[in-house]
Formats: structure tokens, C-alpha cells, sequence
């Protein structure tokens, strides 16, 4: 939140950090790895080993540096400011990057789009669908991938895992993009158990390790022995299910490590297809498509391998899943009643994975023990 | 040189005397703080030398990064901005022996009323009465919150540090309660903020700087506070109560009132920074606003020893040291916090350096030779 509040936290991790970059070869050179070739710039809001978000793109960078004349710079914890503005800005002045890729949401508008304006021969894309044909300038761009499937994969898993049947579920923010994972989780659980209910928890913003902890006991008082969330980095969610006992799935990257007895499985992004199609379009001269999106389908979300704690069941059930999902046959089928008992998709209505009406999800579905407010 | 000091220190000291006793007297204060600076920077070189990294490199990135090319400057500058004002909202107080560090609240708490006093006037006014109107709202909304903690200090005793520190955690409350309550604007599924003020009503760049007008803002207001704390009587009697409350109450100066002004005065600036948060970069209120300038500032006005003129300066310094981060995080492969290290580190040696004031005879105007 505030950078003298928790420089101490910092000052640990940087030590540690220095202490695991001190054996690795190389000193700093002072000039940009390759003159030739093409320099991409990538913009994290939080540090790159966060277990969640940012380390789900810092490890698809970490395979685009792979790649022979692609030089990727990296800039961490930067602010969703002006200080995003001027990293760019840094980036293609000094660095000489051509393609910039913005990780938070709050870095679009109105910070990427004024670069965009400024720098028209600079390529912009950002991390989540915000982009639209008729708004914003045309070198910039979107990129997103449906995790929601993911999660709901997930919740089959999970639905055939749980014992009491109540699951526990930890969101940030009651905002769409947040609300259509919660509720393909929710869909998931409640295809394969029917009798299952999803206690939801907001804990009101992306990282609150406290708070999360807390909601996670007291999810674990009231009986559920699943718990899943939807923040920044999960690790906090993921290390306090194992120690109370109870299972877990996960969300962003793989939290599998975590919890070597109760891990089910967890859904993650898989950026470097994304990345990698990026890189070669632009080694072949192509121009990026300017709004890029895409689930199992396009290989853009994985679920991470099934820990310990899935059942034979749950995996053979959440595999078929994968595959219909890898087909791109739609999952969101009606009858479907938000939690209040309104009716949000007729029944013997699908709804297409592309649909947009998944990304303007403002309910929760039946199953789900909590509200938005 | 000596020959004058010497016959000047005589009986009665001329002008010119009185001229060189004052500028060895402001020499301490320059060189002491270079001094530390020029100590933290060997021990942060010690420190990248333990990881195996080069501080030449460090150096000249640092370099590089804030202050070596036309883009380094405008960098710089923009971060400069903000800071010179929550460098003020520490300074002004601590004159009067308080410790503020609640500035960012302010700040954040300004930007919000600020852009919300702006959503009934945008159907009808022009920007030349939403402009006005936004800014001083901002000024006020901050001189109230920081007046508020400068009048807990007086009326009630309760201490001003903690007092604001904790106002911080109220004003972030209040702006995330509305900001994703009531004031949310509907048209933005995501991002939670109150709508945007609109292109007319933004402030504009300082034409060949493209640097915002909150930098100009901050230096005049910078140099007018500097200006009033050393030579109006209202500047005399802060000092008086920084030296001694007791001595100054039985001198008969208000002291509640200086205390409540110079508070209030305070967290105006920090809310003008506010102002210039939404109006010149973000255009609405959003948690974008908690950005971490307020608390960067105490370092800023610590090390110009909270005298405004000297906070200008040390807030290009700061600026210059927040540009060059990425780029050193960049080539050098090291962490973002590195910087703040280095920042953590020249405030602990500041800070040990106080120490060092009045132990030199050379900086002492009435010693001879």
C-alpha cells in the first residue's frame, strides 16, 4: 500500500533475492542485451513471485527470453500511476522496446492508452478485454484468457473431492471478472453434487493476507472442506487450508507445492502460449491481433496436476471436463438461477464460451451462500 | 578570507562579518546532509558488492536513469511534483516540533473529494469554475484532516504521529467505501472509481517540460512557505514553539492556534497533491491514488531538515532516485526494492547525522579562525 510501510517486508525479501542473484553469473552490462532483433517490455503491479497473477506472467516471460532474438525487459511493483507512464516511456527510449505488455488492469486507462497516442509506431497490449475497435487507439490491443473455465474444472474436481459438502470460496472484489470464476466454480460443484453449497467470502481488496487467513479459518470452523479464492496470490488461502487440514484448489499459478496433502487441483494461466504466439507473429512481420481471446480451446488456461487430494472420481470427471473444454463445447447451460432464485439463463439456452455475457456477470449463481454487498 | 573573519569577530562584527557567520552557519547544513548522502551511498555499495553486483553500474544507471537524458529529467520531475508538496505537510509542522506522517491520507482524501465535487458541476461549467473549485476543495478537505490532527495534538493531547498515521487508514477506508459504493461509476465494470472529470476539465503540461503544473505549483508555494517561516512573525513564533512550548506559552504566543494553522496549512499542500493526482494524471478517484507519495515525502522533508526552500531540491533528488528504479531493475536484474534500500538507508544515516550539528568549529560563526 504505502512504500515506507512496508519496506522492512521488502528490505527481507531483497536480501533474499540478492542472496539467489549473488551465485547467478553475469553482471549488470550497462547497454540492452541485443541491438538487433525485437525488445519487448513487460510491467508487473506486484513483485514477480507473487504464487498468483504476476508470477503466472513472469514465468511466460521467462520462456519468451527463450526465444532467439527476443530481448525481454522486466519492471516489477510498479503502480497503476504516472510511474507506469514513464516505465514505459523508459522502456522504449532507453531500452528500445517496440512491444509492451501491461499486466494490471489499472495500467489501460488512462495510463497505456496515453502511451499509445504518444508513441504510434510502439505496440500496446494489455492483460485483460478492455480494448475496444472504436474507443481506443489501433496499436494497442487486449489479450485474456477464460481462467473461468479453469475454475470450473476446478469445481467439478472439487464438488467429487468434498466430504461435508460445503465448500469455502475467497474473492477480492465483487467485481465481473472476479464474479465469473466464483460462478463457474460454483457450476462445476454443482453439476457433479448437487447438494453442494459454495460459502463465498469478499475480503474487499487484492492482497489482504490477514483478512485472508482469517476468512479462510472461519470457513474452516463452519464445516467446508474445500477452499478455493480468487486474489492476488493465494498462498496465504492454499497454506492455511493444509494446516487446518482440509483441501484446496488453486488460482493463477500453481500453488501445488503448497499443500503436498490437500491440493486438488488449481486453475492457471498459461501466458507463454499467448506470449509465444505474440513473438511469432511479430518474427514473421506480422501485425498482433488487436483483441486476442480464448479458453481451453486456444491452450490459454491449464489446471494444474491433480495433488493428493482429488479423488479417482474427480479426476476422471474433471479430465472428461478438460476435453469437451479443449473442444470448445460450452459449459454454461440453462436452466440457470442466480442465488436469489432469478432466473440468468432460460432453460434449453447455451451460452457460448466467446459470449460476452460472461464477462458482464453482475450475480451469483444458485449454490452460492453469499451477496455482493 | 580568515583576515576578515578575524577582524570581524572583533568587538563589534560588520556586515560582511555577519555575511560570513551566516553562510558558515548554512554551510553546516549543507554539508552535513551531503556528507551523510555521500556515507549511505559507500554502504549501499558495500551492500550490491555483498550480492555481487557492480555499484559502478548502479551508478551511472542511477545516473542514467534520473537525470542523464531529456527523458530522465521529465521523469524525474513529474515524481518531483508531488513530493515537494508532502515534503511540506511534513516540514510546516515539524517547525512547531510535530512529527506528521499522515500526509498520504490527506492526499488521498483531497484527490477524492476533488474529483467528486467535479461529477455535479461537469453537465454545466466550464473548466475555469471546475478547475478553481476542485483545487481548493482539495486544499481544504486536506488543511481539515491535518488541521484535525494539529487541534487532537492541542485540545486533547493526543499525539500527532500515531494520530495521523492511523488517519491515514480512515481516509483510505472512506475513499474505497465510496469509490465502490455510491460513487462507482457504473460505466466501468472493473476498475472501481468515480467518474472521470472529463479532457476539459485535466490540468496541462508546462509547455516544453511536458511535466504537469502541480511541479510549478509546488516550487512557488515551496518558496512562499519558505519565505513565511523565516521572516513573518507567524514563521518566529513556530519556531519559538518547536524550541519550546513552555517558553512560548509564557511568552503569550497562541500556541493552539499556531499549531492548528500550521497543521492546517500542512495538509493544504498535501491536498493540492491530491488535486493534481486526479486532475493532471488519473482524471477520476480510484485506490490509484494511494501511490505511497505522502510517506516518501517525510523522507524528502527530513533530509532538506524541513526547511521548504531546501525541499524542492532534495525532492528531485527522491524523484530522481524513483525514475531511475526501473531502469536499474531492468539491466541489472535486481529487485524493485533495491531503491528503496538505498532510501531506507540514507534516512537511518540522516537521521545518526543530527548528531553531528554544532560539534565543528568551522561551521561556528562566533569561533575564532
Amino acid at each position: 500500500m504505502s512504500d515506507i510501510l512496508i519496506s522492512r517486508r521488502r528490505l527481507l525479501k531483497t536480501a533474499a533475492a540478492g542472496a539467489a542473484l549473488g551465485v547467478a553469473p553475469g553482471l549488470g552490462a550497462i547497454g540492452p542485451a541485443a541491438a538487433a532483433g525485437l525488445t519487448m517490455g513487460i510491467i508487473y503491479v506486484g513483485p514477480r513471485d507473487d504464487f498468483g497473477w504476476n508470477q503466472a506472467h513472469a514465468v511466460a516471460a521467462k520462456a519468451l527470453k527463450a526465444v532467439p532474438g527476443i530481448t525481454v525487459v522486466e519492471e516489477e511493483n510498479v503502480p497503476e500511476t504516472i510511474a507506469v507512464q514513464k516505465t514505459m516511456e523508459s522502456m522504449i527510449k532507453l531500452d528500445g522496446a517496440k512491444l509492451i505488455f501491461a499486466t494490471s488492469f489499472g495500467y489501460f486507462d488512462p495510463h497505456m492508452i496515453e502511451m499509445a497516442k504518444k508513441f504510434p509506431d510502439v505496440e500496446f497490449r494489455h492483460a485483460i478485454g478492455l480494448w475496444q475497435a472504436d474507443k481506443h487507439p489501433k496499436n494497442a490491443g487486449s489479450y485474456y484468457a477464460y481462467l473461468h473455465q479453469a475454475h470450473y474444472v476446478d469445481g467439478i474436481a472439487a464438488g467429487l473431492s468434498t466430504k461435508t459438502n460445503k465448500l469455502g470460496f475467497i474473492a477480492a472484489k465483487p467485481i465481473s471478472s472476479v464474479l465469473t470464476n466464483i460462478n463457474a466454480f460454483a457450476l462445476g460443484v454443482r453439476k457433479v453434487n448437487p447438494n453442494a453449497t459454495i460459502q463465498l467470502i469478499f475480503t474487499g481488496d487484492w492482497a489482504l493476507p490477514v483478512r485472508e487467513a482469517e476468512a479462510a479459518n472461519a470457513l474452516a470452523d463452519a464445516g467446508c472442506d474445500v477452499l478455493t479464492c480468487h486474489v492476488d496470490s493465494p498462498k496465504v488461502v492454499i497454506e492455511t487450508a493444509e494446516k487446518r487440514g482440509i483441501k484446496c484448489c488453486g488460482h493463477n499459478a500453481s500453488q501445488a507445492s503448497l499443500a503436498p496433502k490437500g491440493f486438488i487441483t488449481g486453475a492457471e494461466y498459461k501466458w507463454e502460449t499467448i506470449y509465444k504466439n505474440f513473438a511469432d507473429l511479430l518474427a514473421k512481420g506480422q501485425k498482433l491481433p488487436n483483441f486476442e481471446r480464448g479458453g481451453y480451446d486456444k491452450d490459454y488456461v491449464q489446471n494444474t496436476a491433480f495433488g493428493a487430494g482429488a479423488t479417482d472420481a474427480a479426476k476422471a470427471a474433471a479430465t472428461a471436463a478438460i476435453a469437451d473444454l479443449k473442444a470448445n463445447k460450452p459449459y454454461v447451460t440453462g436452466p440457470i438461477k442466480d442465488n436469489k432464485g432469478k432466473e440468468v439463463v432460460a432453460a434449453g439456452k447455451t451460452i457460448d464460451n466467446y459470449d460476452n455475457f460472461l464477462e458482464t456477470t453482475n450475480y451469483l449463481v444458485e449454490g452460492i451462500v453469499g451477496s455482493l454487498t | 578570507m580568515t583576515e576578515t573573519t578575524q577582524s570581524s569577530g572583533l568587538a563589534a562584527p560588520s556586515a560582511i562579518g555577519e555575511w560570513i557567520g551566516g553562510m558558515r552557519r548554512s554551510a553546516e547544513f549543507i554539508v552535513i546532509p551531503l556528507f551523510a548522502l555521500f556515507v549511505s551511498a559507500s554502504l549501499f555499495s558495500l551492500f550490491l558488492l555483498a550480492l555481487g553486483k557492480s555499484p559502478q553500474t548502479f551508478f551511472e544507471l542511477l545516473w542514467r536513469g534520473g537525470f542523464g537524458t531529456e527523458f530522465s529529467w521529465q521523469n524525474t520531475l513529474v515524481r518531483t511534483a508531488p513530493l515537494i508538496l508532502t515534503a511540506l505537510c511534513v516540514a510546516i509542522p515539524a517547525r512547531l516540533g510535530l512529527v506528521i506522517i499522515g500526509g498520504e491520507g490527506a492526499l488521498v482524501l483531497s484527490g477524492f473529494t476533488a474529483a467528486v465535487v467535479a461529477l455535479p458541476l461537469l453537465s454545466w461549467a466550464p473548466p475555469f469554475v471546475v478547475m478553481p473549485v476542485m483545487l481548493l476543495t482539495a486544499a481544504i478537505t486536506g488543511a481539515l484532516w491535518i488541521g484535525a490532527v494539529g487541534a487532537l495534538r492541542h485540545y486533547r493531547g493526543i499525539n500527532e504521529t500515531i494520530a495521523s498515521l492511523l488517519m491515514f487508514y480512515i481516509a483510505v477506508s472512506i475513499l474505497n467505501f465510496f469509490v465502490e459504493g455510491v460513487l462507482r461509476d457504473p460505466s466501468d465494470p472493473n476498475k472501481p472509481s468515480t467518474a472521470p472529470i472529463g479532457p476539459a476539465n485535466m490540468v496541462g503540461e508546462i509547455p516544453g517540460l511536458h511535466v504537469h503544473w502541480g511541479l510549478a505549483f509546488g516550487v512557488v508555494i515551496a518558496i512562499v512557505l519558505g519565505i513565511v517561516m523565516s521572516r513573518t512573525t507567524f514563521g518566529f513564533a513556530a519556531r519559538v514553539t518547536g524550541g519550546n512550548v513552555r517558553a512560548a506559552r509564557a511568552q503569550g504566543l497562541p500556541v493552539g492556534t499556531l499549531m492548528v494553522s500550521a497543521t492546517m496549512i500542512a495538509g493544504a499542500c498535501a491536498g493540492v497533491a491530491g488535486y493534481f493526482e486526479v486532475a493532471a494524471i488519473l482524471g477520476k478517484a480510484n485506490g490509484s491514488l494511494i501511490a505511497g507519495y505522502g510517506f516518501t515525502g517525510i523522507l524528502v522533508s527530513f533530509l532538506a531538515r524541513h526547511n521548504p526552500i531546501a525541499i524542492a531540491p532534495v525532492a528531485v533528488l527522491f524523484g530522481g532516485l524513483a525514475a531511475a528504479g526501473g531502469l536499474i531493475q531492468r539491466r541489472m536484474g535486481l529487485p524493485d526494492a533495491t531503491v528503496q534500500v538505498l532510501q531506507g538507508l540514507i534516512f537511518v544515516v540522516l537521521l545518526v547525522s543530527e548528531t553531528l550539528y554544532g560539534r565543528f568549529r568551522l561551521f561556528d560563526p562566533e569561533a575564532r579562525g
